[in-house]
């Protein structure tokens, strides 16, 4: 097998956000891999900092446990505020 | 169009009580809406026809830069050669956006590179046609992008997550193409002599139709494109994107001052857009056959910049792994 092994990459854009997915390259290592990423993926200014990470480094959940993994927290909309009333005489919370 | 005629295996497009539950499921989602991630099971038409027109539509990025190419050492100012050279470097990253794409659905880019190269998998039929002056690098930015645009834009709301996600990057940038095209021909049209507006005259010639043949033979009646449609990774009928493109397109070529080479065009009231001639879809078929003025000498100079550069993408992983052999003793 001769091809070079796939890598994801990550960009922090300009404005102090997370590093994001943006998308995925073929590089022979991980110098080669920001390199390339540079000109496949910043052409415009978009980042300030590049991840990469090759693809089978990555670990993910499967599609089929999106029920199992998720949609417990469906019925707890008391983790979020707007599920309590605060009196108006106690004004902004 | 950069994606023509694309096959889906289909004989017919399949009504919700004749799929099984695993397609009745899949084409709601798609109906709602929702997007296809890889992982997700998907039916094996859906992943063939998505991997076909994802590497149709990379080979044609990769193989037009090499048009353009042809006239970056020849560009007539610095500026231009900047931006020209900018412009081929945005279609090899749009290849690689795409092949990554088409990657997802479970291909690797060196088999895809492959059907390319046997000649197995085709592209655009409008890079088989040659850059024969300067007014054709803006013709082409022009007249070629622009009907990529009209294909593209509505792509990005196509149902495969990563086919879609490439779109929205590619049409971001893609404006920018169409623009510096059109802001060559009018420095040429408006602003300069007599032999610069016949230079661009004879491009326009030359390009008009090809342009026009991009969009693919009407496809009113194709199963391919009604199952297509239906997974809604074909938005709009070829006949729809070209009168839009028209529309859209001979308003400017009125303001540079070219003749559109179609003595049939002429706008109708009525529908509320142009008319125009009919198209030779003869030229059409044997370009894709391979016959087109082009044909052998692009894919010759695609075989040969991958043999070419066999020893560098072979001695980069020999380094890597002695690195990572290396690091692994140490």
């Amino acid at each position: 097998m001769n091809e070079w092994p796939l890598w994801e990459v990550f960009i922090r854009g300009q404005h102090g956000l997370s590093h994001r997915h943006v998308g995925s390259l073929h590089a022979p290592d991980a110098e080669k891999a920001i390199m390339a990423a540079r000109d496949v993926y910043t052409r415009r200014n978009e980042g300030v900092s590049i991840w990469v990470v090759e693809t089978r480094h990555i670990a993910a959940s499967a599609p089929g446990d999106k029920g199992p993994l998720f949609d417990p927290s469906n019925s707890k909309a008391y983790r979020h505020p707007t599920f309590f009333d605060i009196p108006e005489e106690v004004g902004a919370m | 169009m950069y994606a023509q005629m694309v096959k889906t295996d289909a004989n017919s497009v399949k009504t919700l009580d004749e799929m099984d539950a695993d397609e009745r499921a899949f084409q709601q989602r798609i109906d709602a809406g929702i997007k296809i991630e890889p992982k997700e099971w998907m039916p094996e038409g859906y992943r063939k026809t998505l991997i076909r027109q994802i590497s149709q539509h990379a080979h044609s990025e990769i193989v037009g830069q090499l048009p353009e190419a042809n006239w970056i050492s020849r560009a007539p100012t610095l500026e231009r050669k900047a931006i020209l050279l900018a412009k081929v470097q945005d279609e090899a990253g749009h290849g690689l956006y795409l092949y990554c794409a088409a990657e997802t659905l479970g291909v690797s880019r060196d088999e895809l590179l492959e059907q390319l190269h046997s000649g197995k998998a085709k592209y655009s039929s409008i890079f088989n046609y040659p850059t024969l002056n300067w007014a054709d690098v803006g013709m082409i930015g022009w007249l070629v992008d622009g009907a990529a645009i009209m294909n593209q834009v509505p792509l990005q709301r196509c149902s495969f997550g990563p086919y879609s996600r490439a779109m929205i990057r590619i049409c971001k940038e893609e404006s920018f193409h169409q623009r510096q095209g059109y802001d060559a021909l009018v420095k040429m049209c408006r602003q300069g002599t007599p032999e610069q507006l016949e230079m661009a005259q004879d491009s326009i010639n030359r390009w008009w139709w090809p342009a026009l043949m991009m969009f693919g033979p009407s496809d009113a009646d194709s199963v391919h494109s009604a199952q297509s449609m239906a997974w809604k990774i074909k938005i709009n009928s070829n006949d729809e994107l070209r009168q839009k493109f028209v529309d859209q397109t001979v308003p400017q070529a009125e303001y540079l001052g070219l003749k559109i080479p179609d003595p049939d065009l002429k706008w109708n009231e009525e529908k509320g857009g142009y008319d125009f001639g009919e198209i030779d879809w003869t030229e059409f078929y044997e370009v894709i056959k391979g016959n087109g003025p082009c044909n052998k000498e692009r894919l010759a100079a695609r075989v040969k910049a991958w043999d070419d550069g066999a020893w560098y993408r072979e001695g980069l992983l020999a380094h890597a792994r002695k690195k990572n052999a290396a690091k692994a003793a140490a």
